[in-house]
């Protein structure tokens, strides 16, 4: 099927026409649906699908940006290698998350040795190229943890070490499911991801919570057709585990990745920035492979950076309710103002997986549902041609 | 907390970039020093109006004046030129004004010491054949040579003077109104960004530069009373010329993504760097405000000139949610924010 056929206007408007008649044939409101993808959120949002929602369905993002719940002490466990003189290597979206004591950017600016990079395996060319220590500080879901477990596995060079920060998804949705004050019926689960854990992955947490899962891809017609079947198993009252994202995703995942991704990390429990303690939601590395690992190698001396007490603004933030789904942007009084991608105040103003970044990026938090018909461009450019040929 | 522009100690690029940043520091800095009692006579449309240029009563007629300089980089870019971006930009600004006949060009050079001498000789002759193009002439100027290093090669400034009998303004839009484009959008904006990145691509990808009072002039002949405002999209691209035509008209825009024409080359880079066709400059395209019952009129004229073949109706004006942009993307809509300083590619 060619790509562009994932963005048919004319399928999409049966596929929302489908999904108002089921959720008003739920007959309760308003209907909760989390997503738990940085990507997801880009579409839904890029696309402007949640006007074309009824009014009655929330699509909210949950805990989908690993950069944002990456937690404070692992920033300064950066933060404290960088300014001992290590080279760190991250992603650039890491920079400028706040820690407890400023920023790798800040500790940047005060002489560190921090370097963006695209790739772990970047990070590794920049080890070959020099003598010093290298620490990749690895953030990402298991999408990008099994990349890491392929280059550690694939001996890199002894300067080079992983200071993990990588989180797994699934117990995360289990602690969103329990959450007081969380009203999530039924969980759209990332296409990437899955494509590696497989979707039957989720099975147990599905007879476990009762709550449906649909496994779904990133272009709007996917993002429809998924929360389209997510609306049927709630009103049917029969929850399962759906794969809306065939091309990609199979029951079983990607063996060789996973064989790879157990190998070199375990689970244990931490904390989720802003969320909770998830447990068996943080991957570290196992002991056979302490000779990479940079806690092992390098003793990190992060309580000398808890001094100083977080700004008033930070502590107006409400980024961790807005990742738990209890909260959306529109109920954060810094969003916008106080807080712009220029000038973040929390995390999820900072990463381009996260919600506030996202929502600035393409509009802001205005609720265009109820519009799509009030005027119609399409009628005013009936005889327009499409862009040009 | 200090807010507004000189909430930074300093002038930084966004300021420059066509976007929210740029108009606060005209807005807050500019304006307020210029500004003097009396206020200004019925008459004269001065800084405050925010226009492309500046306009004085004369009898039955309108003078329009404008100034523009311009520095780019590389100075010379796929399809154009600092020379003919200097000329077509002072041009069009007029025209965006209704003064589609030039009476004269100022130009006022200033030149780093070492600039090679042929290339001041290649760009003169680019804004030659880019009067010629606009039946203009440029009747006085001013040069200046500057040290090495105290100017980054070549920064040419114009000013154009022109009559019109029909006034067009930026703030003119009202509900109901017509949005038309010149033509494809983008293409000026991605074509640098494209040779600053070294991004080689197949396809042609050049800069739209040129100027297009001819064009205007077609559809003011004809369809001067349906044309309600007018702008041309520069720095800040499209997003930012409506925003400032809403916020000034008080109208709501509706704009269709689908009709946006743009070209598949400047698509492709768009995709690639992560940058809205929407967000950069054109140098050679006018947005359109045109009243309901003239659109089609309208959009023939300007398709049956060479610069206004791929001219299209992108949407419409309401009165609803005045000074916000509506994008409606075929599967929902959302707002389009103002640009607030350049876009930045992912790549760099």
């Amino acid at each position: 099927m060619n790509p562009l056929d994932f963005r048919d206007p004319v399928r999409a408007n049966e596929l929302a026409s489908a999904l108002a008649r089921d959720v008003a044939a739920i007959g309760r409101a308003p209907v909760s649906i989390m997503h738990v993808c940085g990507s997801h959120e880009q579409a839904i949002a890029r696309f402007g699908l949640r006007a074309s929602l009824p009014r009655d369905l929330n699509v909210i993002m949950g805990p989908g940006c690993p950069v944002c719940i990456t937690d404070m002490p692992e920033i300064d466990e950066g933060i404290a290698l960088a300014l001992h003189g290590v080279r760190v290597a991250t992603y650039g979206d890491m920079l400028r998350v706040p820690g407890s004591a400023g920023s790798l950017a800040d500790a940047r600016a005060a002489g560190a040795r921090i370097d963006t990079v695209y790739s772990v395996s970047q990070a590794v060319d920049l080890a070959r190229e020099t003598k010093e220590e290298v620490v990749f500080f690895a953030t990402g879901f298991e999408t990008t943890a099994v990349a890491t477990a392929a280059v550690i596995l694939g001996t890199p060079p002894p300067n080079f070490s992983v200071l993990s920060a990588h989180k797994y998804i699934p117990p995360v949705m289990e602690i969103v499911a329990e959450m007081p004050g969380s009203r999530v019926e039924g969980f759209l689960a990332a296409g990437h991801a899955a494509s590696i854990t497989g979707w039957g992955i989720f099975e147990p947490f599905v007879k476990r919570h009762r709550i449906p899962v649909v496994v779904g891809g990133f272009e709007p017609l996917d993002i429809l057709a998924a929360l389209v079947r997510l609306v049927e198993m709630i009103r049917d009252g029969e929850p399962g585990v759906a794969n809306m994202f065939p091309r990609c995703v199979t029951r079983e995942g990607n063996r060789n990745a996973l064989e790879q991704l157990w190998r070199v990390f375990r689970p244990i429990g931490g904390r989720w920035r802003g969320i909770a303690h998830i447990p068996n939601g943080n991957l570290r590395l196992r002991d056979e492979f302490a000779w990479v690992d940079a806690r092992k190698r390098f003793t990190i001396d992060v309580a000398s950076l808890w001094q100083q007490a977080p700004s008033s603004l930070v502590r107006q933030c409400i980024c961790g309710n807005i990742m738990s789904g209890i909260a959306s942007p529109a109920d954060c009084p810094l969003f916008g103002r106080e807080c712009t991608p220029e000038s973040p105040v929390g995390a999820c103003m900072v990463s381009s997986e996260g919600t506030c970044k996202i929502w600035h990026q393409y509009g802001g938090v205005l609720d265009l549902r109820g519009t799509t018909n009030d005027v119609c461009p399409r009628c005013v450019t009936r005889d327009n041609e499409r862009g040009v040929a | 907390m200090k807010t507004g522009v000189l909430a930074d100690d300093r002038i930084m690029l966004r300021h420059g970039a066509g976007g929210r940043a740029m108009r606060r520091l005209i807005e807050e800095s500019f304006c307020r020093a210029f500004a003097m009692e009396p206020e200004l006579p019925a008459g004269v449309i001065g800084l405050s109006a925010m226009d492309d240029g500046a306009a004085v009563r004369i009898g039955d007629e309108w003078l329009v004046l404008t100034t523009d300089s311009h520095v780019i980089h590389p100075v010379f870019f796929p399809g154009g030129d600092i020379g003919r971006l200097s000329i077509s930009g002072t041009v069009n600004d007029l025209a965006m004004m209704g003064a589609t006949e030039v009476l004269g060009l100022t130009c006022s050079v200033i030149i780093e010491e070492g600039f090679p001498a042929a290339d001041l000789e290649r760009i003169l002759a680019s804004m030659h054949q880019a009067c010629e193009e606009a039946h203009a002439r440029v009747i006085t100027g001013d040069t200046k040579v500057m040290g090495k290093g105290e100017i980054d090669g070549i920064v040419i400034n114009t000013t154009g003077i022109g009559l019109t009998s029909t006034l067009i303004r930026d703030c003119g839009l009202t509900a109901g109104d017509r949005l038309i484009v010149t033509g494809t959008l983008g293409d000026h904006g991605m074509a640098i960004m494209a040779t600053r990145h070294g991004l080689a691509l197949e396809g042609p990808l050049l800069s739209d530069v040129a100027p297009i009072n001819g064009l205007i002039h077609k559809v003011l002949s004809d369809y001067a009373e349906s044309v309600t405002a007018m702008k041309d999209p520069t720095r800040g691209g499209l997003a930012s010329a409506l925003h400032e035509m809403a916020a000034k008209g008080n109208v709501g825009i509706i704009i269709d993504e689908a009709a946006l024409p743009v070209r598949p080359a400047v698509r492709a880079v768009s995709e690639l760097v992560g940058v809205d066709p929407m967000l950069v400059a054109n140098e050679g395209k006018a947005v359109i405000g045109v009243r309901q019952g003239a659109t089609d009129a309208v959009l023939a004229a300007l398709r049956s000139h060479p610069l206004g073949k791929d001219a299209a109706i992108i949407g419409l004006c309401t009165a609803d949610r005045p000074g916000m942009l509506v994008l409606d993307t075929g599967f929902g809509r959302r707002l389009l924010a103002e640009p607030e300083g350049e876009p930045l590619p992912r790549i760099c």
